[in-house]
């Protein structure tokens, strides 16, 4: 059986253009989430990670007229202009594309948009980026809540294993917009600091916004530094809330379970788990048990998420390039925001970023719908 | 290893009316809207399942055309039967609800039982609760049914041993319009899975 690996990748985000940029960031401790006020998002003030316009605009223009394009699309395009430079890989027929979204376009819903409402379907955010590039094939969006991003990189593995495909370039994104502000807060699920996930004093999640892109590929040849393998990987549902995970955190329990038997390792090969850590109540409450349930809980454990907020499509792709850099640079990363122990069952979280040398990690996930992830990387060496 | 994989059953919801393996669920067509049509399948399939009304119209479709495709088949709760759905719109016509509740300031009243709602996986949310499937989910946008994507999609779960079997469908819902088509694929079944076969399923007609 071939071998399938994540390699070249950027992310797009508050904290850089880059994924070096990125990382230098967080190996400073630095957060990109700011106290915002912009009435076009939500009508009181909110804690948010937000890519700045004036940036994303002037490197756009490198590539095209920052008026064609929607701030997602600006994005998606910066972002796989990125890996498809880097890679150098050619477009062929059996390149693939698939974009890992949760809402799209939607602000061009609303009536301040200069947008056609057409363009809030996704498969015209599809055709967009697909042209920009000159893709051959449809792309494929995948649009499965939080868990999306992780996902994304197993449909990309199962669908070059099946050969459909050779390589396939995995974007993906979503922006902060009212839409989402206004229903997240609708649930009472924002926080009104930064978050501060499996913390004691935790009081909610903070939207964030980002694009991320990866090269997945069966060939050896052509792999980054800081490629790494995929080992296994499954999705799971709680089959339990539509939008309230499981108390037992059965789904991701499976997951991680169905991830370990295809990877055929143990848990205690697990040198780092990138866990989903959204910082609300019910959600990092799950993870623990789910954690304590795999025997993870004595393995070092983070949330990006104080760093990023929540960036929903985005998220699970995002980390595990982040997880990939944690690999490359035999650093655990600190889980900015963490103060003391607030969910039920212990956990190793990383209070401080601290050099290890590290080969395996796990990148988990879950959403709404009742979604879990759970993939399992390992550096290739 | 490729798996000589069946379709076992396949199920069609549209223009108000109900095909099961290609044939009449519901006889008489009726002219009338999505909600009433899918409150009389509702009745039509004795069900008892109140959190059925807090759904949206895309995951009532959805959900509908799962109890025809499931039903027919014998299932516990150990079958482990991935779910795979594709449709055009994703959840659109629940997102513009949200967006109009949130649109003026006069009238700002986002719902978190719409909001829920804006996410397309959310009908296999509700497919996983009533059928107790803990299983492979994934929701996938595309342009039009894509019968080679969904095969290969559903071979590469099976292949893998990520599922016994895979519920895979087109379920589209847009501005009162309608699209389902959902079947069945495992090892066992009378029609052999086939992009082909895939492609001349969909197009049946009543």
């Amino acid at each position: 059986m071939s071998k399938i690996y994540l390699t070249y990748n950027n992310i797009i985000s508050s904290l850089g253009f880059t994924t070096t940029e990125n990382i230098e960031n967080i190996s400073k401790d630095i957060s990109g989430i700011e106290k915002i006020e912009d009435i076009n998002l939500s009508q009181t003030p909110i804690y948010t990670s937000l890519v700045n316009t004036i940036k994303l605009d002037n490197t756009f223009k490198k590539l095209g007229n920052i008026n064609d394009f929607t701030r997602l699309e600006k994005l998606m395009i910066l972002s796989l202009h990125d890996v498809l430079t880097e890679s150098n890989v050619k477009i062929t027929p059996k390149t693939g594309l698939i974009i890992s979204t949760t809402k799209g376009n939607i602000d061009v819903l609303d009536s301040s948009s200069k947008f056609s409402k057409k363009r809030a379907y996704l498969s015209e955010l599809a055709k967009q980026i697909q042209r920009f590039f000159g893709f051959k094939n449809e792309a494929i969006v995948l649009s499965n809540a939080c868990v999306s991003g992780v996902l994304a990189i197993s449909v990309a593995k199962r669908l070059i294993k099946s050969d459909m495909y050779d390589n396939v370039f995995v974007v993906s994104g979503d922006i902060v917009s009212k839409f989402i502000i206004s229903g997240f807060q609708s649930f009472q699920a924002i926080s009104d600091s930064s978050c501060k996930p499996f913390s004691k004093n935790r009081t909610g999640i903070n939207i964030g916004e980002a694009a991320a892109s990866v090269l997945v590929t069966s060939q050896k040849e052509n792999l980054a530094p800081d490629a790494v393998e995929i080992l296994g990987d499954a999705s799971c549902n709680d089959a339990n809330h539509i939008s309230g995970p499981s108390r037992t955190g059965e789904g991701l329990y499976r997951s991680m379970l169905s991830a370990f038997n295809e990877a055929n390792i143990k848990t205690t090969e697990i040198d780092y788990v990138s866990a989903h850590g959204t910082a609300t109540n019910y959600n990092d409450e799950m993870e623990a048990i789910a954690f304590d349930r795999i025997n993870l809980e004595k393995v070092s454990i983070n949330s990006l998420k104080g760093y990023y907020g929540h960036t929903l499509g985005a998220s699970g792709l995002l980390e595990s390039i982040v997880g990939m850099q944690s690999l490359y640079n035999n650093t655990l990363y600190a889980s900015y925001g963490f103060d003391e122990i607030g969910v039920s069952k212990p956990l190793n979280i990383i209070k401080e970023t601290t050099e290890k040398p590290l080969t395996t990690f796990l990148k988990t996930a879950s959403g709404f719908g009742g979604c879990n992830t759970a993939a399992i990387f390992k550096k290739v060496l | 290893m490729k798996l000589e994989t069946y379709i076992s059953t396949y199920c069609h919801i549209r223009n108000n009316k109900i095909l099961i393996n290609g044939k009449p669920f519901i006889k008489d067509a009726f002219d009338t809207d999505f909600s009433i049509f899918s409150k009389k399948v509702y009745k039509d399939l004795n069900l008892s399942y109140p959190k059925f009304f807090k759904m949206d119209n895309l995951s009532k479709l959805a959900f509908l055309a799962a109890e025809c495709v499931l039903n027919r088949e014998k299932t516990n709760e150990d079958d482990n039967i991935a779910i795979v759905l594709t449709n055009r719109a994703s959840s659109l016509d629940t997102d513009r609800k949200h967006q109009s509740s949130i649109q003026d300031k006069e009238s700002y009243y986002p719902s978190p039982a719409i909001f829920v709602y804006t996410l397309p996986n959310i009908a296999i949310g509700e497919i996983s609760i009533k059928h107790q499937l803990k299983s492979e989910n994934a929701f996938f946008i595309l342009d039009a049914f894509n019968a080679e994507f969904l095969h290969n999609y559903a071979c590469s779960l099976l292949e893998n041993n990520k599922a016994e079997s895979v519920l895979c469908g087109w379920v589209d819902y847009d501005n009162e319009k309608y699209d389902c088509f959902m079947y069945k694929v495992s090892q066992i079944g009378d029609i052999k899975h086939t992009i082909n076969k895939l492609q001349n399923l969909y197009k049946i007609k009543d």
